[in-house]
């Protein structure tokens, strides 16, 4: 251990409250030493749900351990709590060039150099996304970047596919369309589900849900509501209910407006048995 | 003197049993507008908690072509928070106890929304 996270440890275990976490964390995670400083992080966040620091301590180990997805939330809950905060743009700035998107890429890093002039290594990112752009013969001015803008896998869908994925929830109520399974990456797992005018959304809405489950799971925990069970939504067009089925996997029900958001957990709840029956045969 | 919109929209929601505060978030960036909250309770957090995950359901609802949520009940092993725009710059959140009757605090929240207008 080197003299400097000794000296950050023993801070921390002399004042757990000190915001000594997110320097600790820093330098574990630039030793490479990327268990102890999430541990460090989390316990911050756990802490500190609010600080848009620690938030972007953890999103940088995030994106360390290569999981930019999660990376992601973070540095969007980051800028959610502060808009300026120069750290979080640069992130976000990194993961759309990474994600091949320069336009959206460079202006979150012009947002953190107008924070943070002096950062030689963000005017150096911000000339070669530039240049990138340029070369490519783009349009600099874009509109605000989103979550929801977030790449969503498209994958080909034969009949086959369907059929196999309808039989998980063979017997009940929306097998084909209106119970979604979902794994914790967002993609399909079983079901099926159609917006009101027959297109196949169901791809589309598992990439979101993969996003919505991670968010329940973080708000439950930090606002000390424990783990979360269920989410029930209203809608126009029609209810829904969110439910983890496993660890690994995520159900949506969608039931249209005339079922009771009560019923609409019982049914949410028995195909949550048939798809936890189906996932134990896979082990 | 009379209490603002706010006040008034607010009251309604903290006066159901089991209902540990209530706020107004701005549903864009998570800020908080207004907030009647026991003590200990962390408004910044809680609005931006809540705000994030109202956009990623709001996503994902409208994804499947249902059109954005009008309430949000999310129950927890420790608690429930619930949550309802007003408009598309205001979101009512409620953090409740479990046992609350959410029933009866989604009448209060709908009530609170008219109040504001």
């Amino acid at each position: 251990m080197s003299d400097d996270i000794r000296a950050l440890t023993a801070q921390l275990a002399a004042d757990p409250a000190s915001l000594v976490f997110l320097p600790l964390g820093e330098a574990l995670r630039r030793r490479g030493q990327l268990d102890s400083a999430q541990k460090v992080a989390l316990q911050g966040l756990g802490r500190y749900p609010h600080l848009p620091d620690a938030h972007d301590l953890f999103a940088r180990i995030l994106t360390d351990r290569a999981d930019f997805e999660r990376a992601f939330d973070e540095w969007d809950m980051a800028l959610r709590l502060d808009p300026q905060h120069a750290g979080a743009h640069k992130g976000l700035g990194f993961l759309f060039f990474k994600a091949g998107r320069a336009a959206e890429a460079l202006q979150h890093l012009e947002a953190a150099l107008s924070e943070a002039s002096d950062d030689a290594s963000l005017r150096h990112a911000a000339a070669r996304v530039r240049a990138a752009l340029a070369d490519a013969g783009q349009v600099v001015a874009v509109p605000a970047p989103t979550p929801a803008q977030a790449a969503i896998p498209a994958t080909p869908i034969t009949e086959d596919d369907a059929a196999a994925r309808a039989a998980i929830f063979a017997g009940l109520e929306g097998a084909e369309n209106g119970l979604l399974l979902v794994d914790t990456q967002g993609l399909r797992l079983g079901g099926g589900l159609r917006a009101p005018d027959g297109v196949d959304v169901a791809d589309v809405v598992a990439a979101h849900l993969a996003g919505v489950s991670r968010e329940a799971a973080r708000s439950a925990k930090l606002l000390g509501l424990g783990q979360w069970e269920i989410v029930v939504l209203e809608s126009p067009g029609g209810n829904a209910a969110l439910l983890p089925a496993s660890s690994e996997a995520l159900l949506l029900v969608v039931r249209d407006t005339s079922v009771p958001t009560g019923r609409l957990q019982v049914a949410a709840e028995r195909a949550a048995r048939a798809a936890r029956a189906w996932m134990e045969t896979l082990t | 003197m009379s209490a603002s919109p706010f006040e008034a929209a607010l009251e309604l929601v903290t006066h159901v049993p089991g209902v540990r505060g209530a706020m107004l978030v701005s549903a864009a960036d998570g800020v908080v507008v207004a907030e009647a909250l026991m003590d200990e309770m962390k408004g910044s957090a809680v609005a931006a908690l809540a705000a994030s995950l109202a956009s990623r359901l709001r996503r994902a609802v409208e994804g499947a072509g249902r059109g954005a949520p009008r309430f949000m009940h999310l129950t927890a092993s420790g608690g429930t928070l619930l949550a309802a725009p007003h408009g598309e710059d205001l979101l009512l959140v409620a953090v409740a106890e479990r046992t609350v009757n959410a029933g009866l605090a989604r009448i209060e929240m709908l009530r609170a929304l008219e109040i504001l207008g």
